[in-house]
């Protein structure tokens, strides 16, 4: 099981591309990339277009990482989310908070 | 037509390299079964929460025992899976009525865990928690197969006809 993240710096956005699986194994590794980039204050977009499942230790970690950027004043978006993944931001309701871009992906 | 349930039974330490695992082997029984691809999702999704609690709440880090154990019972018409631990630490009231999140609240009160018991009482058809010398979480799904939609069917006939 594993969890790639990129992260590229464009027109001034940090853009992270994920791909793999988020769980609480490979969620660690998830965190410690995003988590510092909502801290600063370049806004955030995470590709999630590579990853295939998902559950609540990689929500909690949207939601970390959502109330981080708020505080620092910068933006997070999610955008390349498949049916299932969106499905479950949709079922927990973290749609309504979390800005999700309904465009396919972020251009590589 | 045999009634007898089959059952899978594994323990493994309760360890997060070792979620994947349960998941892979529930995908695996579920797809043997014939479930839709959106059901062995569900399935896949609510196991991993149930071990994701163990790992995360039920042992302390000192703790001898260490093991979840993990059984999936193959029914003709369902498949109940029983995530269970012997942590006894946790309080089993503590992991109920955690609903989704609201638009409603201050994005700096949103918390990053308790999402876990919410998704499997919403993506699974019935759910029991109880507490006994650790938590021990049964799930089950039913298998839709085409003798549920040919009932289906058969009464969506009838009822015009009033």
């Amino acid at each position: 099981m594993n969890l790639d993240i990129d992260v590229q710096e464009k027109k001034g956005k940090n853009v992270a591309f994920v791909e793999g699986e988020v769980d609480v194994y490979t969620a660690t590794k998830l965190k410690e990339t995003i988590q510092p980039l909502a801290e600063g204050e370049h806004d955030l977009v995470i590709d999630l277009s590579g990853v295939d499942y998902i559950d609540s230790t990689g929500l909690g970690i949207f939601i970390g990482a959502l109330k981080a950027s708020e505080k620092s004043e910068g933006s997070m978006t999610l955008t390349g989310l498949n049916d299932r993944v969106r499905r479950l931001f949709e079922i927990t309701g973290l749609h309504e908070v979390i800005d999700i871009d309904a465009a396919k992906r972020e251009e590589a | 037509m045999s009634n007898n349930a089959e059952v899978i039974d594994m323990r493994v330490p309760a360890k997060p390299e070792y979620v994947g695992v349960v998941r892979l082997a529930a995908s695996g029984v579920a797809n043997r079964l014939g479930y839709s691809y959106d059901d062995i999702e569900d399935i896949k999704i609510a196991v991993a929460e149930a071990c994701t609690n163990v790992v995360n709440h039920a042992y302390a880090q000192d703790s001898k025992e260490n093991t979840m154990h993990v059984e999936f019972t193959v029914h003709q018409n369902r498949m109940e899976l029983m995530v269970a631990d012997r942590g006894g630490a946790v309080d089993v009231e503590t992991l109920k009525n955690k609903g989704p999140v609201s638009k409603d609240q201050p994005i700096e009160e949103l918390k990053e865990g308790g999402l876990g018991l919410f998704l499997i009482e919403t993506l699974m058809d019935e759910v029991d928690i109880r507490g006994e010398a650790g938590v021990i979480i049964t799930m089950t799904k039913f298998l839709q197969r085409d003798e549920v939609k040919a009932h289906a069917e058969g009464a969506s006939k009838e009822s015009p006809q009033q």
